[in-house]
């Protein structure tokens, strides 16, 4: 076991890659000298040269297009987009053309990419670097979409992301990088799209992943001494969803709350929430609820703390789901 | 009957140059495109360009001339069988004939193309099945064929993102340490696509083997070419640093000159250039488009004129090569594929609805996987009543 931040924690797992295949080589602004804006690949273009850690120019569909070609002549290339908000120049290459390739060609083509997107909030940058945009791309056929919330998950699932046949957008929680943990760099990781039972309570399901994840542990931790038990999942994978685990939780407990950064309308909460209805009605105590990004613009960093779910707003939604008075009852007179 | 050019003979034929240059009066092209062959298919003489050609057997050039002929036979048959319902919609290359097989007949079979969707020709030089390149547009797959067997991908429908994936690939190359060369093929239109200038800086920065072929057919569905630039395309690509060729697209010689003069570049690690073909959609953007709302009627037939068929059979005849045979032989050729052709199309079967779910993931996925068993139990509950 070593001790890791989570973003050492990804360029060990970058590291491990490209010693294991040389077919691996990484692209990105920056991701050379400099090591990445977040350093996650720092020392990783001394160790493994240029040619296998690609400064690329300044072009995210440049650098996704050409990461497909480089597919289709068996390389399996890991792009870097610098920012979650960077993200969308490279949308159509992304949606239209890395997702569907191997589907089109019956199978034929393999686009072994991975796309990692450091995302979120709370960060106090400016606009267009604290953007959760994971739900388009959970919503799209032919990509997988994964979040690790740890050092742990970030070392396992950047090397099960690299190796895996399909192309994985892996979204990095980047006010959780310099989150510290024990990584054993030897154990065989959890399958990719595998969620996880990270603390466990019998009241209520919260569901969380990415930089949230933590949030909810700490919300846990606060409802118990109010005596509520609340068991977090780590969801892991945003695309496919491991709903066989989430289902198990939610008939023990009888009550769920989702949560995420991204806006609330059309998010990855709403696709939980009514699953969850479908699968568990006769099991349910309580709507599922669900706290997240309001439908407006990443506001800017002096509101961001409004924004983005917090303890408070998180222990609201589970009051909401066990009957106590919350927001929306007012304080109720004894 | 003439045959295509094989690896073997191609490669002792091409000419032994080394360091080919693209000659100077290129990096302007003001003075009209590289024309080998006037439209009355007089030969015109050009130092800089008659040694790429000059191997070119009687055989090499009659094949040439029978697959020009035959893809656009091919070509005007599903147009005809869009029109009779069984394919849903076509768009014809009509008129780039010259172009296409000029530049993809003197490819190799390790090379690899990224096209659009109207390079039936170029398709038909990779090996393409007539039939297979009809699929998508029968609506019975998204491709028609196995990438990898005949190295051209599948086209692409989003306009520009192919050269991306041909400028990919030719990084792949380089890596690999191999002479082989990556080809894109796209249309004036796309040349307004951030992905293709994207294309070229990539192409550019780390000097890989792709070539840039760029049909300028002079219309990009409604929009003429006047739309999307106002200097001719050529001159964009030297301001990457990538060397242009303009050349005369219903000029089967000519392309065929530019194209060795591009692979040569490529195959020597010179990096890229990119060749525009001036051509002419003669057709529809669509079987679904009108021209008669945009087209002007003049300047088709200024084209019509320039036929790159006609022109090419109006110098073989000049060279005594077109007799009564080899016209038999062509037309007989031409007839059968199409008649096999037309077998096949119509003959292509509907998929199975569960098909639907295959190939999406090249590994397991449980949400996909469960989405396919209910489907599977609603269909069979709707046929047989039963689960």
């Amino acid at each position: 076991m070593t001790e890791l931040t989570l973003s050492k924690a990804i360029g060990a797992g970058l590291r491990r890659a490209l010693l294991d295949d040389d077919h691996v080589l990484l692209m990105g602004e920056d991701i050379g000298d400099l090591g990445g804006v977040f350093r996650v690949t720092d020392g990783l273009k001394h160790e493994f040269g240029a040619d296998r850690v690609v400064d690329s120019p300044l072009a995210e569909a440049g650098i996704v297009g050409t990461a497909i070609g480089l597919a289709f002549r068996g390389y399996r290339a890991v792009c870097e987009i610098q920012f979650d908000g960077f993200i969308y120049p490279a949308f159509d290459q992304i949606v239209a053309q890395v997702a569907k390739l191997h589907a089109r060609t019956a199978g034929t083509v393999t686009v072994p990419l991975t796309i990692r997107v450091p995302f979120g909030g709370a960060i106090g940058s400016v606009e267009h670097h604290s953007e959760s945009p994971e739900a388009y791309f959970a919503h799209t056929a032919g990509l997988r979409v994964v979040s690790p919330s740890n050092p742990q998950d970030a070392y396992d699932m950047i090397r099960r992301a690299i190796a895996s046949d399909d192309p994985v957008i892996y979204f990095e929680p980047k006010r959780r990088y310099w989150t510290k943990g024990e990584v054993d760099l030897e154990h065989e990781p959890l399958a990719l799209d595998k969620a996880r039972v990270a603390h466990e309570g019998t009241d209520v399901t919260l569901v969380a992943y990415g930089p949230l994840v933590a949030t909810a542990l700490d919300a846990a931790e606060a409802a118990a001494e109010e005596g509520v038990s609340i068991e977090v999942i780590d969801l892991r994978s945003l695309s496919p969803i491991d709903f066989d685990t989430l289902e198990d939780s939610v008939n023990k407990t009888g009550r769920v709350v989702i949560t995420h950064e991204a806006a609330q309308f059309a998010g990855l909460g709403a696709e939980i929430a009514a699953t969850i209805t479908d699968r568990c009605f006769y099991s349910l105590e309580a709507p599922p609820q669900r706290v997240a990004g309001f439908n407006t613009p990443y506001p800017p960093a002096k509101l961001e703390e409004h924004f983005v779910p917090d303890l408070d707003r998180i222990l609201d939604a589970v009051d909401r789901t066990v009957g106590r008075e919350n927001s929306l009852t007012g304080f109720v007179a004894r | 009957m003439p045959t295509r050019l094989s690896e073997k003979t191609l490669s002792e034929k091409t000419p032994a140059k080394t360091g080919a240059e693209i000659p100077a009066n290129d990096s302007h092209h003001g003075d009209g495109p590289v024309q080998l062959l006037t439209p009355a298919g007089v030969r015109i003489e050009s130092p800089e360009y008659d040694s790429w050609v000059e191997d070119l057997s009687k055989d090499d050039l009659l094949g040439m001339y029978e697959d020009m002929v035959v893809v656009r036979r091919f070509d005007n048959e599903a147009t005809a069988l869009q029109r009779q319902g069984q394919l849903g919609l076509w768009p014809p290359s009509l008129g780039q004939e010259a172009a296409q097989i000029g530049s993809a007949r003197t490819l190799r079979k390790d090379d690899f193309v990224f096209t659009s969707y109207r390079e039936h020709g170029v398709a038909y030089e990779r090996g393409v099945r007539l039939e297979d390149m009809t699929k998508v547009w029968r609506g019975t797959a998204n491709s028609g064929w196995d990438p990898f067997t005949v190295g051209m991908a599948t086209p692409a429908v989003i306009i520009g993102a192919q050269t991306l994936h041909a400028t990919g690939y030719a990084m792949g190359i380089k890596r690999d340490g191999t002479d082989s060369v990556a080809v894109a093929y796209f249309g004036d239109g796309a040349t307004s696509q951030g992905d293709v200038n994207e294309a070229m800086v990539f192409a550019a920065s780390f000097k890989v083997p792709v070539i840039f072929f760029c049909q300028n057919n002079q219309w990009a569905i409604s929009e003429p070419v006047g739309v999307q630039t106002v200097r001719p395309i050529a001159d964009r690509a030297p301001g990457f640093n990538i060397p242009s060729i303009r050349v005369d697209g219903n000029d089967v010689l000519a392309v065929m000159a530019a194209m060795r003069v591009a692979l040569e570049r490529a195959r020597s690690g010179e990096g890229a250039t990119f060749i525009e073909a001036v051509t002419y959609r003669m057709g529809p953007h669509t079987t679904s488009d009108d021209p008669s709302r945009y087209e002007d009627l003049g300047e088709h037939e200024e084209w019509a004129a320039k036929d790159p068929i006609k022109r090419f059979e109006a110098y073989l005849e000049g060279l005594g090569l077109l007799t009564d045979k080899v016209r038999a032989s062509v037309k007989a050729a031409e007839d059968d594929a199409a008649k096999r052709f037309r077998a096949a199309c119509i003959a292509l079967q509907d998929p199975e609805p569960l098909t639907v779910f295959d190939h999406v993931y090249a590994e397991p996925n449980s949400g996909l996987e469960r989405q396919k068993r209910e489907f599977a139990a609603y269909l069979s509950y709707i046929e047989g009543g039963t689960r």
